[in-house]
C-alpha cells in the first residue's frame, strides 16, 4: 500500500469516527472549563479540545487564587487529570475572536462552551479614578500572580495609608498581601518583581471601605478569620458601625451569623489587644461611597472623598443604600477598587448583554440550527460571585446539560480543530498539554532556586519559547 | 526495603504494585500479603462505609481504620464528581457529607472553627453536615452511611 492510500485510509477512518463521537469545544481553560471537561468525561464519550487565551491553563486559580493560599490550588491535579486523558487536548496561546471566530468553532464542534470569564476590572466612573496610584484590584493581583499583561503594573508603596474599595475576597487578599510580614510572601509563589517592590513598602495602614453595612460584607469567613489572625498586624472597627447589628443576629442564617459574631468578637478585643512600632493596621469603614479622588499637582491621588450612606429597608439581604450629605475624607496615597470584575465581549458573535452572555441555564439560545450548540458557564455566564465551588456547580450543571442534548442528538459530524488546526497555527504558536508540562517543570526548578514552590515565568513569548524547546536545553541554559 | 514496605497502607501499596518497572504481574493484593507483617492485623482494621449520592446511587468502601472519608474516596477512586478539591487541606466544602443524628453525634470530635468556615458555603448545608477530610474512621463507625449532597445545585441560576 503507498504513502497515499494510507492517508486516504486513515482519512476514511476519521471521517467515520467524526459522525460516532459527538465534538466539544471549551473556550477557557480556568475551573469552568475544566470542571465542565470533567463532568463531560465522565459521563459521555466525546472528544474535548480546550482552548485557552493564555498559552498556560488553569486561569483564576493560577493567576486569581492568591499566592498564601497554595492549598486552594491542589485543584490543579484534578485538572491535570482531566487534561491528560485520551480524549482531552488543550490549546493555549489561542484567542477567541482573533485566532478563530466563534462561527469558525460552531461550524466545527457539535458544542462549543464559552467559560472565559471576567478578565475586567469595573470602574466606579467617579472624577479623578485615572490619578496616578488609584489601582483596579484586578491588576494588582494580576501583577503579584504573575499575569503577563500585568507585570509591568506602575504601584507606589511609599506612603503610609492605603485604601481599598469594596469589601469582598478580592478586597481581603489585596489587603492580605500588603500587610503581611514579607517574609511569609518568601515562602510563597508570587512572582520576584512583586517580592522585591512588596520589601520595600512604607504601608502601616490600611482602609477597607464598603457602601453598605457588616451584615452586607462579600467577603467570606475563612479570608476574614485568616485576616484577624495576621501577625503583626491589628484590626481595628469603628463602633458606630456596628450599632444595632447584634439585636439582628439570631434571626440570621448561619453563615451570615457566624461572619458577623465574628466581627462583633473581633471588635470587643479592640481595646484590649497590644500594638508595636511594627503593628500594621488594619480599618474597615462601612456605609461610605466613594465620590471622587483628590489628587495633587502632579496627578498622584492623595485621598478619597466619601458619601456617608445610610441603610433603608427592613431585611439585611435586601437592604439598599442611601446616600447623605454628609462627607468624609480619607487621605491615603494609593487606593485599590475592588468593586468587581466583569466579562468581554470576545467575539462579535457572543449574545452579550450586561457584562454576560445571555443564557437559560447555561444554554445560549439563538437560530443558528446549522450550527454548534452555544453554551456558556462560570463567570461568564453567572457573573463574577462565588468561590470556586459556586463555579464547580455551575460548570456541572451545564456540562450535564450538554451531554444530554448531545445525547439526543442523531449524528455528529463536526470534525473538532484537528482540520482547522493548521489554518490557526499561521497566525498563533499553539502550546499543548506537553509544552505546559515544560513551562511547569520549568518554572518549579526556577522556583527552587529561590526556596519558592514555583517561580512563574511573566513573558508570554518566554513561555512560548520554553515550550518549544526541549526541556533539557532550558535546563542547561537556566 | 521491608520497612519501607510495612509503614505503606495497603493502597499506596498496591499502586505501587500497579507501577512498577517489574510489569503487572502482581496486581492482586492478596499476593502482597507475605511482604508485610502487619497485613494480618490490618485485614480485622477494616470497616465498611457507605456513601448514598443525591440520584440514590449507593457506593460502597471497604476503609482502613485512620483513614478519612476523602482517603477513602480517593483510595477506592469512588466517582464523585468534584470530590475533594483541596485534598484535604480545609480550603473549599466539596467534601461535603450530610450524616444521620445519630452518627453525627458519635464522632469523637466537633467540627473546629475552620471546618465550620468551609461549611458555610457548602450547597444544602443541614445542622448534621460535615467535611469528609475531618472525619476520620475509627472501628466504632463500621457501617457508616453518609449522604453526598448534589453539588450541581447553584444557588445563583
Amino acid at each position: 500500500m503507498t504513502f497515499g492510500n494510507l492517508r486516504t485510509l486513515n482519512r476514511f477512518y476519521s471521517a467515520n469516527n467524526y459522525t460516532k463521537i459527538p465534538r466539544v469545544c471549551i473556550v477557557g481553560a480556568g475551573p469552568a472549563g475544566f470542571y465542565a471537561a470533567m463532568h463531560l468525561t465522565k459521563n459521555i464519550q466525546c472528544k474535548i479540545d480546550l482552548i485557552e487565551k493564555l498559552p498556560v491553563p488553569f486561569g483564576l486559580i493560577r493567576y486569581g487564587v492568591a499566592p498564601d493560599h497554595p492549598e486552594v490550588k491542589n485543584v490543579i491535579n484534578q485538572f491535570t487529570k482531566v487534561a491528560q486523558r485520551p480524549e482531552v487536548n488543550f490549546y493555549g496561546n489561542v484567542t477567541l475572536g482573533k485566532d478563530i471566530t466563534l462561527n469558525q468553532l460552531r461550524q466545527h464542534y457539535d458544542a462549543v462552551l464559552l467559560t472565559y470569564g471576567a478578565e475586567k476590572d469595573k470602574t466606579l466612573g467617579i472624577e479623578n479614578e485615572n490619578a496616578k496610584n488609584v489601582i483596579g484590584a484586578r491588576h494588582f493581583v494580576g501583577w503579584y500572580n504573575g499575569l503577563p499583561s500585568n507585570k509591568d503594573l506602575e504601584i507606589d508603596l511609599s506612603c503610609d495609608t492605603a485604601a481599598i474599595l469594596g469589601q469582598g475576597n478580592v478586597a481581603l487578599d489585596v489587603a492580605r498581601i500588603l500587610l503581611s510580614p514579607i517574609d511569609e510572601l518568601r515562602k510563597t509563589d508570587i512572582t520576584e518583581h512583586a517580592l522585591n517592590i512588596l520589601a520595600g513598602s512604607k504601608i502601616k495602614q490600611l482602609y477597607l471601605i464598603g457602601r453598605r453595612g457588616p451584615l452586607q460584607v462579600a467577603f467570606t469567613i475563612k479570608e476574614l478569620r485568616e485576616q484577624l489572625k495576621l501577625r503583626d498586624c491589628k484590626t481595628v472597627w469603628r463602633p458606630e458601625d456596628f450599632q444595632n447589628v447584634i439585636n439582628e443576629v439570631p434571626n440570621l442564617p448561619r453563615p451570615r451569623k457566624r461572619i458577623t459574631e465574628l466581627m462583633l468578637k473581633s471588635l470587643n478585643e479592640n481595646e484590649t489587644c497590644s500594638i508595636s512600632n511594627n503593628t500594621k493596621m488594619f480599618k474597615p469603614i462601612f456605609f461610605r461611597s466613594p465620590k471622587k479622588f483628590i489628587i495633587n499637582d502632579k496627578n498622584n491621588v492623595t485621598g478619597i472623598e466619601l458619601t456617608c450612606n445610610k441603610l433603608e429597608g427592613e431585611n439585611w439581604e435586601s437592604q439598599k443604600c442611601i446616600p447623605t450629605d454628609e462627607i468624609e475624607v480619607v487621605n491615603c496615597g494609593l487606593v485599590f477598587r475592588s468593586i468587581g470584575y466583569k466579562s468581554i465581549k470576545a467575539d462579535e458573535d457572543v449574545p452579550f448583554s450586561n457584562g454576560l452572555v445571555l443564557n437559560e441555564r447555561g444554554c445560549v439560545i439563538d437560530e443558528a440550527n446549522e450550527l454548534g450548540k452555544l453554551y456558556v458557564a462560570g463567570w461568564l455566564g453567572t457573573g463574577p460571585v462565588g468561590v470556586i465551588l459556586h463555579t464547580m456547580g455551575n460548570a456541572f450543571q451545564v456540562a450535564k446539560t450538554i451531554c444530554d442534548d448531545l445525547k439526543n442528538k442523531a449524528d455528529y459530524s463536526k470534525s473538532g480543530f484537528a482540520e482547522f488546526k493548521d489554518i490557526v497555527k499561521d497566525k498563533t504558536d499553539i502550546v499543548d498539554w506537553e509544552g505546559w508540562q515544560k513551562i511547569d517543570k520549568f518554572e518549579i526548578e526556577e522556583g527552587k532556586k529561590r526556596g519558592k514552590p514555583r517561580e512563574k515565568i511573566c513573558s508570554v513569548e518566554k513561555i512560548i519559547e520554553i515550550a518549544k524547546s526541549e526541556f533539557n536545553i532550558v535546563k542547561d541554559n537556566s | 526495603m521491608f520497612r519501607t514496605v510495612k509503614n505503606l497502607s495497603c493502597s499506596k501499596f498496591r499502586y505501587l504494585l500497579r507501577f512498577n518497572d517489574l510489569g503487572s504481574n502482581c496486581i492482586d493484593s492478596k499476593r502482597i500479603v507475605p511482604f508485610s507483617t502487619s497485613s494480618l492485623a490490618l485485614k480485622d482494621e477494616k470497616v465498611k462505609v457507605c456513601f448514598v449520592l443525591n440520584d440514590g446511587k449507593r457506593l460502597e468502601a471497604e476503609a482502613k481504620i485512620g483513614d478519612t472519608l476523602l482517603d477513602v474516596v480517593v483510595n477506592n477512586d469512588l466517582n464523585i464528581e468534584g470530590y475533594g478539591a483541596c485534598e484535604g487541606t480545609l480550603t473549599c466544602s466539596t467534601c461535603h457529607v450530610i450524616l444521620k443524628q445519630e452518627d453525627y453525634d458519635r464522632l469523637p470530635e466537633e467540627p473546629s472553627d475552620e471546618e465550620r468556615d468551609m461549611l458555610d458555603l457548602a450547597y444544602g448545608l443541614t445542622d448534621t453536615s460535615r467535611l469528609g477530610c475531618q472525619i476520620t474512621l475509627t472501628k466504632d463507625l463500621d457501617g457508616l452511611e453518609i449522604i453526598v449532597p448534589e453539588t450541581i445545585n447553584d444557588a445563583r441560576s
